[in-house]
C-alpha cells in the first residue's frame, strides 16, 4: 500500500525527534564522571537513528552504570546486580519491536553477573550491550572490581589488589557466537558516538566496552592516555571506524585491522597499553536466538483453543462404546 | 486359599469377589515397561469408569542396576468404585520381574500383609546358582511372612509370541491384570491399539497378542478374581499427570514465555511445553540458570506478556531476588514450585511440602505476593489460568505450590472446555492520556495500571528502588511508606475476592483438620473413614495460603480443636528438649496460629512419601482420644 507524499510527510515530522527527546531526569553521577560521556553519545545516537522514545527500552543491573536509563526519556528497567542480560533477552524476546540496550559496569557485568554475560554472548540476541568500566565499584564506594589492574588500591585491597585484572575483550571473543565486539573511551565522544551507532547497527549481540574515567575513586586511573595520544591505537578499516582528520592528527597510531579476523582481534584484544579503540570484530551471519528459536507470529484465541484440543485429544478417555474409534484416530 | 500357582485351579465363573477398591503395583528393572503396562491399566479402568490415582515408582538413579532392591521402577494403581483423590494405603497385589525390586516395596512397608505377589518365575530356571538361590529364598520367606505368592513364567510365556519377551511381558501383564480385576477384554484390546497407536499395525497386532496370551494366561491359571463397581463415565476425562496438566495450563492461559532452567521434580512440565509450546506460538527458554531464568521471565512479562518460570526449592531460593524485585517495580509473574524435599538439594525425587514459609515471606524486606496450592491434577490445569490473571489483575508475583507427589500421579479429570477468556488480552499499545503516572496507586486497592513499552507517552523507568507514583527514585520517608502501603492493599483487594473454602463433613465438631496442597484427598479420605463412624471430624482445605479467604476464622473457633496436617517438618513433643515454648511448629499451622489466635496443632510427616490416609485416621484419634473422645 503506497502513502500520500503529504501523509509521509506529517509523519516524518511526527517521527523526527530532538535531543531533548531522549534527555530524561538530570544525571546524578560525579562530575567528570565518564558516564556522562556515554549518554550525551547515546541520547546523539537515537535522535540520529530517529529511535521512537516509547519503542525503545534501556535496561540495566546495579552500579553508577545501571543509573542510565533513569536519565533517558525512552521505556527503562533498571533492574538487579548482575541481571541485565537476562531481563533484556526476556524483553526482546517478547516484543522482537523493541530497540533494546543494556547498560551494565565492570562489576555488574564481569562480577555478579559474569555467567549471563557469557551466555548472553552465545545467545547472540539482538542487544547492544554497554560496558561501563571504571575498573572500581564506584556506589559501594571504591571496592577493586574484576577489571582492576594489579595492584589497584581500594578499600578491599589497601595493599593493592592481588589478580590480574580479567579482560572482558578477550573474554568476549572467546565465547561462541560472538557476533560483535568493540573498545571506546570516553574522552574520545566522536569515536564513543561512532563506535555505538555501529554497535547499534549491528544485528546480534553487540557488546562494546567503554573505558570511563572514575575521578572520585580512580582519578589517575588513565592520565598517562589522557596525556600521551600515542598510547591508545586506532583500529581503522573501510568496515570499520570513520575516524575524523582532525582526530587522525592527534591519534597518531593507527592500524588497519579487518573486523572480520576473529584470530587477529584476540590479539589486539589482549593489549592493554596501547590501548584499542575501534572494532575488533564484526560477524552479522551469526543467528540471533530470537531468530532460531522465537516466540512465532500472534497468537490468537484460535489458534491456542486448536493447539490445546489436540494436546487434549492425545490424553483424552472417551467413555467406553463412546468415541474410542476418534481417539484412535 | 491356595497359595501356589504350582497347582493351577481355574476359577469358576462369577467367583470374582467384589471389592470397593484396589492398589495394584507393576514394578520392574528400569526399562521394561511396567510403567506403561500401568498406565495402560489405569486407562482401561478410567474407561470402565471406575476412579483410578496412579503413582509412578522412580528409582534415583537413571540406570541403577538391574535387580537391585534400589532399582525398583513401575507404578502404583489405586483403582476404586468410586472417584478416588490420593494413593492410598498399601498396596494389595503387586505385579514384579524379579524378586530384588519387590524386596525394596516390602522392606518400605508399601505391602500390605497378605497381598497378592505375582511374581515373574523364570530366575527360578537361572544359570547363575546365586540368583536361583536368592529368587527361590525370597519366595519361601515372603509365602511364610503370609504373602501370596503365584510363580507367573512371564517371558517363558511371552518367548512363543515375541523375540525379545523382556520388551512384551508389560502387555502380557497388562492382559493378566485385565482377567484378574475382570475387566473386559475387547476394551483391554483398544487400549493397546491405543497404547501403540503411533506405531505399524504389526506392533499393534503383535501386543495384542501378547495382552490375549496373558489373558488367557491368568483365565486358566490363577484361581482368584476381583470386581470393582464402576459407574460408566459419561462425559471425556483426559489422563495426564500433574506437571502435564501444569503445561497444558500454561498453554490454556495464554502465557506464551516459560523460562525455566532444568530440575527436579519440575522439568518434565517444561519437557511438554517444549514439545508443543512452539506450535502455538509459545516458547521454553531453557535459561543458563534459575536466576536467569526468573529475569528473563520478568523482562518478558515486563515488555506486555505475563511469562511463567517452573521450578523447584532449591531454583526457587535462587529466584527470590528476582521475586522481589517483581513485586517491587509490580511486575506480573507467575512462578511454579514443584515441591520436593529439602532443605538444600534435600530429596530431589521425594515430596515434601517444606516451601510454604519461604514462598510466603521469602525475598528480603516487605514483598507480598499472592501464594496458592495445587490439591490434584485437576487444579493444576486450572490453577495456571487463574495464576495468570491474578498476576495481571494486580500486577504482582502469583505463586503456584505444586509438588512432587502431583508432579508424576494421574488422575482422571473432564475433559476442558476452552474459554477464550482464559487467555491474556492483547498487549495494550494506546497513548497514554499526559496527566497518567505509571504508579497511579488506587488509594482503595492499591492497584495501578501498567504502561507498556510502545506506549507512546508512557515512557517511564521502572525500578527496584524505592519509587514515587512517577517511578522516580525516592527515598523520602512517605514515599516510601506509599509504595510499601500500595502493594500490600492489593492483596488486601485480592483477598476480598475469595471465597470462603468449603468444610468438609460438618461446620462444627470436636476436630478441624486443615490442610493445603497435595495431602487434600488424602486428609478428606481420613475424615470421611472416621466420619462414618460417627466421629465429630470435618476438615478444611486451603487454595489460597496468601491471602488466606475471609471466613476460615470463624471456621476454626467453631471446633474444640484444630490440627494442621502437612507433609513437612514439625517439631515433636516426645522429643526431650522440646516444650511449648520452643516448638516449631507446621507452616501453615504457624500461619493459622498467628492470623487467628486458634490454638492450632500440628501432625506432620516428611518421609519423602506421600502421606497414607490410615496415617492420618491413626494421628486424628489420638488427637480426640486427647481430648477424651472415645476413638
Amino acid at each position: 500500500m503506497t502513502m500520500p507524499v503529504t501523509q509521509c510527510l506529517i509523519r516524518l515530522h511526527e517521527e523526527h525527534h530532538q535531543l531533548e527527546d531522549y534527555q530524561g531526569g538530570v544525571p546524578r553521577w560525579c562530575s567528570g564522571c565518564g558516564d556522562n560521556a556515554i549518554l550525551t553519545a547515546v541520547q546523539r545516537l537515537c535522535r540520529d537513528e530517529g529511535l521512537a522514545p516509547e519503542r525503545t527500552v534501556f535496561v540495566s543491573g546495579i552500579g553508577c552504570s545501571s543509573r542510565f536509563p533513569h536519565y533517558m526519556k525512552t521505556y527503562g528497567f533498571h533492574g538487579i546486580h548482575g541481571r541485565a542480560f537476562p531481563i533484556a533477552q526476556g524483553v526482546k524476546m517478547a516484543r522482537p519491536d523493541l530497540a533494546v540496550f543494556v547498560n551494565t559496569g565492570d562489576g555488574d557485568c564481569c562480577s555478579i553477573g559474569a555467567a549471563h554475560w557469557i551466555h548472553a554472548i552465545r545467545y547472540n540476541m539482538n542487544l547492544t550491550a554497554i560496558l561501563h568500566d571504571n575498573q572500581v565499584y564506584g556506589l559501594t564506594k571504591k571496592q577493586a572490581s574484576p577489571t582492576s589492574p594489579i595492584g589497584t588500591k581500594s578499600n578491599t585491597t589497601p595493599r593493592g589488589s592481588y589478580l590480574q585484572a580479567l579482560n572482558p575483550l578477550t573474554v568476549t571473543l572467546g565465547v561462541t557466537n560472538v557476533s560483535f565486539v568493540a573498545q571506546a573511551v570516553d574522552w574520545i565522544p566522536e569515536l564513543l558516538y561512532d563506535i555505538v551507532r555501529k554497535a547499534y547497527l549491528h544485528r546480534g549481540f553487540s557488546f562494546v566496552r567503554i573505558l570511563q574515567r572514575c575521578p572520585e575513586w580512580l582519578p589517575k586511573q588513565f592520565e598517562p592516555w589522557l596525556h600521551d595520544p600515542g598510547k591508545t591505537l586506532l583500529l581503522t578499516h573501510r568496515d570499520g571506524l570513520a575516524v575524523p582528520p582532525a582526530l587522525a592528527r592527534t591519534y597518531r597510531n593507527q592500524v588497519e585491522h579487518d573486523p572480520t579476523d576473529l584470530d587477529r582481534a584476540r590479539e589486539i584484544a589482549s593489549s592493554t597499553d596501547p590501548i584499542p579503540v575501534g572494532i575488533l570484530y564484526h560477524n552479522p551471519a551469526v543467528p540471533c536466538y530470537e531468530d532460531v528459536h522465537g516466540v512465532g507470529e500472534v497468537r490468537t484465541a484460535e489458534q491456542v483453543r486448536r493447539g490445546l484440543e489436540a494436546e487434549f485429544d492425545k490424553v483424552t478417555v472417551w467413555p467406553q462404546g463412546g468415541d474410542g474409534a476418534r481417539a484412535a484416530a | 486359599m491356595n497359595d501356589t500357582a504350582t497347582l493351577p485351579r481355574r476359577a469358576a465363573a462369577g467367583e470374582a469377589t467384589l471389592l470397593d477398591e484396589h492398589i495394584v503395583e507393576v514394578i520392574s528393572d528400569s526399562g521394561e515397561g511396567a510403567q506403561r503396562c500401568g498406565q495402560s491399566l489405569g486407562a482401561i479402568a478410567a474407561r470402565t469408569g471406575n476412579g483410578i490415582w496412579t503413582t509412578e515408582i522412580i528409582p534415583a538413579e537413571i540406570q541403577p542396576p538391574a535387580r537391585s532392591v534400589a532399582g525398583a521402577s513401575g507404578i502404583r494403581i489405586r483403582i476404586g468404585a468410586k472417584r478416588v483423590t490420593n494413593g492410598g494405603d498399601e498396596t494389595d497385589l503387586v505385579v514384579a520381574f524379579n524378586e530384588q525390586v519387590l524386596l525394596g516395596r516390602v522392606r518400605a512397608g508399601e505391602l500390605k500383609p497378605g497381598a497378592q505377589i505375582l511374581l515373574e518365575s523364570m530366575w527360578r530356571e537361572h544359570r547363575d546358582p546365586a540368583v536361583v538361590r536368592s529368587y527361590t529364598e525370597t519366595v519361601e520367606r515372603l509365602r511364610a511372612s503370609g504373602f501370596r505368592v503365584h510363580e507367573v513364567p512371564l517371558e517363558k510365556e511371552c518367548r512363543a509370541l515375541v523375540a525379545d519377551p523382556r520388551k512384551g511381558k508389560n502387555m502380557f501383564v497388562l492382559g493378566v491384570l485385565c482377567c484378574v480385576y475382570s475387566f473386559d477384554a475387547g476394551l483391554g484390546r483398544e487400549q493397546v491399539a491405543l497404547t501403540f497407536g503411533k506405531k505399524e499395525g504389526k506392533v499393534v497386532a503383535v501386543n495384542q497378542g501378547l495382552f490375549d496370551a496373558g489373558y488367557a494366561w491368568a483365565a486358566q491359571h490363577l484361581d482368584f478374581r476381583y470386581r470393582i463397581p464402576a459407574v460408566r463415565a459419561t462425559v471425556p476425562q483426559i489422563v495426564v499427570n500433574g506437571n502435564t496438566a501444569l503445561a497444558l495450563g500454561v498453554l490454556a492461559s495464554g502465557m506464551d514465555i516459560c523460562a525455566m532452567y532444568p530440575i527436579t521434580p519440575a522439568t518434565s512440565a517444561s519437557h511438554f511445553l517444549s514439545d508443543v509450546f512452539e506450535k502455538v506460538g509459545g516458547i521454553v527458554h531453557q535459561a543458563e540458570d534459575e536466576i536467569a531464568a526468573c529475569a528473563f521471565a520478568i523482562g518478558a512479562s515486563y515488555a506486555g506478556k505475563c511469562a511463567v518460570t517452573i521450578t523447584s526449592g532449591p531454583g526457587y531460593s535462587l529466584k527470590q531476588e528476582g521475586i522481589g524485585l517483581a513485586v517491587m517495580a509490580e511486575i506480573p509473574l507467575v512462578v511454579v514450585n514443584v515441591q520436593r524435599g529439602g532443605p538444600s538439594t534435600g530429596q530431589p525425587t521425594k515430596v515434601e511440602q517444606g516451601d510454604l514459609l519461604t514462598a510466603i515471606y521469602g525475598s528480603h524486606g516487605d514483598a507480598p505476593k499472592v501464594v496458592m496450592a495445587t490439591a490434584d491434577i485437576e487444579d493444576c490445569f486450572y490453577a495456571m489460568i487463574t495464576a495468570r490473571r491474578i498476576a495481571e489483575a494486580f500486577n504482582t508475583v502469583v505463586v503456584v505450590l505444586s509438588d512432587a507427589s502431583l508432579a508424576t500421579a494421574q488422575q482422571p479429570f473432564p475433559r476442558p472446555v476452552f474459554d477464550a477468556q482464559w487467555l491474556a488480552p492483547p498487549v495494550d499499545q494506546t497513548p497514554v492520556p499526559a496527566d497518567r503516572k505509571p504508579y497511579d496507586w488506587d488509594e482503595v486497592t492499591g492497584i495501578a495500571q501498567r504502561f507498556l513499552p510502545g506506549q507512546p507517552g508512557g515512557m517511564h523507568t521502572v525500578t527496584g528502588l524505592a519509587h514515587d507514583r512517577a517511578s522516580k527514585v525516592a527515598y523520602d520517608p512517605e514515599i516510601n511508606e506509599e509504595g510499601l502501603r500500595h502493594r500490600s492493599l492489593k492483596v488486601a483487594a485480592l483477598q476480598k475476592t475469595l471465597k470462603t473454602p468449603p468444610v468438609f463433613g460438618d461446620p462444627d465438631g470436636d476436630l478441624l483438620v486443615v490442610g493445603w496442597g497435595s495431602t487434600k484427598g488424602v486428609i478428606e479420605e481420613a475424615v470421611g473413614r472416621l466420619r462414618d463412624e460417627g466421629l465429630k471430624v470435618s476438615s478444611l482445605h486451603l487454595t489460597f495460603l496468601q491471602p488466606m479467604a475471609s471466613g476460615i476464622g470463624d471456621i476454626l473457633r467453631r471446633f474444640r480443636s484444630v490440627l494442621a496436617v502437612e507433609g513437612n517438618w514439625s517439631d515433636r513433643l516426645d522429643d526431650e528438649l522440646i516444650d511449648a515454648d520452643n516448638r516449631r511448629y507446621s507452616a501453615l499451622a504457624m500461619m493459622l496460629r498467628s492470623r487467628y489466635l486458634v490454638d492450632v496443632d500440628c501432625w506432620t510427616q516428611s518421609r519423602g512419601q506421600p502421606i497414607k490416609p490410615s496415617s492420618v485416621v491413626a494421628a486424628l484419634r489420638g488427637r480426640l482420644a486427647a481430648l477424651s473422645v472415645p476413638a
